[in-house]
């Protein structure tokens, strides 16, 4: 008997082979395996809002030896965050990859790369972690290749080699934490560790692995021509789950295994390159000349910005101010998810209509697509962090943070960014009005423009107003 | 949940809803957009009739939304966010008709009323917001909503005044921002509270809360066009009239002149800023935008310009009134609120019929449109006698009450300001009025686009300043009657001083 948490890796893994089985339905069946899959993903989510962690061993090994699947706040919020942004962009898809070879190839490997992330969430030890990085990487790199142009496929190969360095030296930290400890389990690898050269030193390669994979800058290089070059939905997906995906392990492992060992040396070091992340992709994303590629440069502003947490909970003890911090990054993390889903759906459809994605060329866009622009425009709410969005929750929480650990520097950090990501969301925006005729109506293509705004409205209304949830399903307090 | 929880969300929800709706009609239906503009209206304005009614005997209205532990989005109603509300509320409804009429035959009509309608429910959350986290939320949403209406029209020089806008008030959002954030830290949630709630801190922690004043007014500032940081009014004067009717009278600047009324009184309370030397801060600072907005306004040849310079110097007085100690300073700033409001817009809306009308832009030109355009003209003398501070009008009684509480806080140097102020009002208004009813007309007009039936002009257009120029006169000569705006200001500051 499979349970919830086994049902989410394996119902996408089956929507795998049906679409793959049957390319004359595949865009019926793509769509009920969407469904299927934000279901039973979502099923994780309301048994942890029940009843707290949940945890289990499809294989019937136990610890240390199986393969277990754990489910807790930190990844049922995620999971869910993917359930609905995979869901959205699977709807997406069905009007973006209308007809042709594409759609073909689209569908297999949208429901591994999901099935992967699903089992990347609920993975309990480290060597799983490996095999869905491995597996998220490899499907990412062929989605992200789909188009067949020669930018994309140079910019994916360079990607496919960057994941397999990354994933390589996380395997390396493995090796020398089984080694040491002879286990792979997280709980008991957290309880097992003990300063020393040996920790560390995983500590290190674990971090910089997934930091390339992540794209923490400096290791971002890969990330932009990759994410600018992709098909829409495929762009929306990596940039919204799969980054995010590298990023959610490098919590866990701080959070889970080096919570002990961690210094304030080296939370501050990842501070250090958040802030420089938040400035320096906002920087490249005002300059940027196209609309994806401004999306992609602020995705590595807003991974800078989880960053700029981990000093802060290094500081911060135990209690009500540490759980806020956390709730806090997790909702900036999935704020981030949807807003820029939505984002790079809409720069799809402007990128259909228009033949190109110049900035400086997209006069009245507004006026063509309506739908389409106000995505932008409430995606962009929630990168900037203006209320009432979920980064803006996030954000007043990150600077009080600050101001209670003394750490007022990241609070400029945090100004300026803040200032640099409205300078190119309207930069986007100012284009959109000009002389041109007014539009019929409000949507004019339902399939795409819908899932587009419904994830921007998402990230800019309804996780600001909702944040309290995330408190309760994270466990932390009694939210009055 | 019940009514009293309820009165306000709905007073927030009635606009908010209609502007949500409205992005979705189509274009060409005029009919249903006219119809979801005047029921919001309407009906908000009746939500706010009992509200006036609940809030003058003692009633609470209260709605709490738990955003994140310690996080709470608060509406509150008390005497300061009736005054507020009641005058957005209703120059929502005459602007909405006058904007029907302005706008006539233009493209992109379902935006603009969309957006137009957002704007009027981020000020009335703005009057509303019970704390300081509710308010920055307010405060941010109405920037967002103002400007695809100051970049409405598209030209270059929309979207170049729009990013200035934008430029300055996001840079004053921050700093509000980090303020509040600040504040927050060292005394937890800051509850909007008659009196205001800081009187009691430690005395180490005063350098602090000097600091997170100059922040907060510094954000404050900018929308209420405080020098040095009124730069982008002058230039969002590329706005359609009734966007910049409603900038100036009602929604932008009033909301700046608002915060800055709220963390005076009911954040600091106006006797523990005073001791902490806040309020010299904000008087000086006051008094030099009134000196140079008026200064500037006299040498503007544009119309709309030196409107805008116009609202630089008139905003300012309700910054000193609360920079005034003592009750009667008080009513005579936040009176102004309204009547500032009222006149204002009532010019705005002249300015805007002459240039729909005649295609007059510019002072210059205005010779003998008084015979051409009688009523507009009319309007237009009581709003400018107004500002100038000519009894029975309106704004004789703001200034009156200035100058009382300046003799009564014996701040006698605000005689002089409130002299000067006047002087150079009659100085820029006057040549305006002379030149409209005694020159000769000329020949022909600029671009006579709408040429005299029965009225002036159209009635969409004719009707919405006399009947603001009216509210002029009445608030003026009835100003003792009870709900005026100035009874209703005297209960606040009865309120406030705990007289």
């Amino acid at each position: 008997m499979l349970d919830s948490l086994a049902l989410a890796v394996t119902v996408p893994l089956l929507a795998a082979l049906l679409v793959t089985a049957l390319p004359g339905r595949v865009q019926t069946l793509g769509v009920i395996g969407a469904i299927a899959t934000a279901l039973v993903s979502l099923q994780v989510t309301v048994q942890v809002w029940q009843h707290g962690s949940l945890r289990s061993d499809p294989g019937g090994w136990g610890a240390p030896l199986g393969l277990a699947l754990e489910a807790d706040g930190l990844s049922a919020a995620l999971l869910a965050m993917a359930a609905l942004v995979a869901l959205a962009i699977s709807i997406y898809a069905t009007g973006y990859f209308r007809e042709g070879e594409r759609r073909l190839h689209f569908w297999p490997l949208w429901f591994l790369l999901w099935s992967a992330l699903n089992a990347l969430l609920l993975a309990a030890d480290l060597f799983n972690l490996y095999v869905t990085l491995e597996l998220l990487g490899l499907t990412a790199v062929a989605l992200g290749a789909l188009t067949g142009q020669r930018e994309a496929v140079a910019a994916n190969l360079r990607y496919l080699l960057v994941g397999l360095l990354g994933s390589m030296t996380y395997l390396l930290g493995v090796v020398l934490l089984y080694a040491a400890y002879g286990t792979l389990d997280i709980a008991l690898t957290g309880a097992a560790i003990r300063p020393g050269p040996v920790a560390s030193a995983a500590l290190v390669l674990m971090t910089g692995g997934l930091a390339l994979k992540a794209a923490i800058f400096p290791l971002h290089f890969w990330l932009p021509p990759a994410h600018a070059n992709a098909p829409a939905p495929v762009s929306a997906v990596l940039s919204a789950l799969v980054v995010k995906a590298a990023f959610y392990l490098i919590l866990r492992l701080w959070l889970d295994v080096f919570g002990t060992i961690v210094t304030p040396a080296a939370a501050g070091l990842l501070g250090l390159l958040g802030a420089a992340a938040v400035i320096w992709g906002s920087w490249r994303a005002l300059r940027a000349e196209r609309l994806k590629l401004l999306a992609a440069y602020s995705t590595l502003a807003q991974i800078g910005y989880l960053c700029l947490f981990f000093p802060l909970l290094q500081a911060t003890p135990e209690g009500p101010a540490r759980d806020d911090l956390l709730a806090a990054l997790v909702l900036m993390a999935i704020s981030h998810g949807f807003a820029k889903a939505g984002l790079f759906l809409a720069a799809g459809l402007v990128q259909h209509s228009a033949g190109h994605d110049r900035i400086d060329e997209l006069g009245g866009t507004a006026q063509h697509l309506p739908a389409a622009t106000f995505s932008i425009a409430l995606a962009g709410t929630a990168l900037i962090g203006l209320p009432p969005s979920g980064s803006f929750i996030g954000k007043w929480i990150l600077m009080t943070g600050a101001i209670e650990t003394g750490q007022w520097w990241w609070i400029l950090v945090i100004l300026i960014g803040t200032l640099l990501a409205a300078a190119y969301m309207f930069r986007v925006l100012s284009r959109a009005f000009n002389e041109a005729p007014t539009p019929r109506r409000f949507v004019t293509q339902a399939s795409t423009e819908v899932p587009a705004l419904l994830l921007a409205l998402t990230s800019a209304v309804v996780l600001g107003l909702g944040a309290q949830l995330l408190w309760r399903l994270m466990g932390f307090g009694v939210v009055a | 949940m019940n009514f009293d929880t309820l009165l306000p969300v709905g007073i927030v929800l009635t606009s908010l809803l209609a502007g949500g709706f409205i992005f979705l009609v189509k274009e060409e239906s005029h009919v249903l957009r006219g119809v979801l503009n005047l029921s919001g209206a309407i009906v908000k304005l009746l939500l706010v009739g009992v509200m006036i009614w609940g809030v003058y005997h003692g009633h609470v209205y209260e709605a709490r939304w738990m955003l994140a532990p310690g996080l709470e989005l608060v509406l509150h109603a008390d005497a300061l966010s009736v005054l507020f509300v009641t005058l957005s509320s209703v120059l929502w409804l005459v602007t909405t008709i006058y904007a029907i009429g302005y706008l006539e035959e233009s493209p992109n009509r379902s935006r603009f009323f969309g957006f137009f309608s957002l704007c009027v429910s981020a000020t009335v959350g703005i009057a509303l917001a019970g704390n300081l986290l509710s308010f920055v939320i307010f405060y941010e949403l109405l920037t967002l909503a103002t400007y695809p209406l100051v970049a409405h029209r598209g030209t270059a020089e929309a979207t170049r005044g729009a990013k200035i806008y934008l430029a300055y008030t996001m840079g004053g959002g921050v700093l509000l921002l980090t303020g509040a954030i600040w504040l927050q830290v060292l005394t937890g949630p800051v509850d909007f509270v008659q009196g205001g709630v800081l009187s009691g801190s430690a005395p180490a922690l005063e350098g602090q809360l000097i600091a997170i004043f100059v922040l907060l007014l510094a954000g404050l500032g900018v929308k209420s066009a405080l020098i040095p940081l009124h730069g982008w009014l002058p230039q969002s004067m590329v706005a359609p009239a009734p966007v910049s009717a409603l900038l100036h009278a009602v929604a932008v600047v009033k909301a700046g002149a608002f915060g800055i009324l709220r963390v005076v009184y009911d954040v600091y309370g106006v006797a523990y800023a005073s001791s902490l030397g806040l309020l010299t801060l904000l008087g000086i600072l006051a008094s030099m935008t009134i000196l140079y907005g008026s200064i500037k306004a006299l040498s503007q040849d544009g119309l709309k310009k030196r409107l805008a310079y116009s609202t630089v110097s008139q905003v300012s007085y309700i910054a000193l009134g609360a920079s005034i100690l003592g009750p009667i300073a008080t009513v005579g700033g936040m009176v102004h609120l309204v009547h500032q409001g009222i006149m204002k817009i009532t010019l705005f809306f002249c300015a805007g019929n002459y240039a729909e009308t005649l295609g007059i832009h510019h002072v210059s030109q205005m010779d003998g449109v008084g015979r051409r355009m009688p009523w507009t003209t009319l309007a237009f003398s009581v709003g400018a006698l107004g500002m100038i501070g000519i009894p029975p009008i309106a704004g004789f009684v703001t200034k009156w009450y200035l100058g009382l509480g300046a003799v009564e806080a014996n701040a006698h140097w605000v005689l002089l300001i409130l002299a000067a102020s006047s002087l150079l009002n009659a100085g820029y208004f006057l040549p305006i009025l002379y030149r409209a009813w005694f020159r000769p007309p000329p020949e022909v007009w600029p671009a006579e686009h709408i040429h005299a039936g029965r009225f002036e002009t159209i009635g969409a257009l004719l009707w919405p300043p006399v009947i603001t120029a009216a509210f002029c006169l009445i608030a003026g000569l009835f100003a003792a009657a009870p709900f005026s705006p100035l009874e209703w200001v005297e209960l606040i500051a009865r309120r406030e001083h705990g007289l």
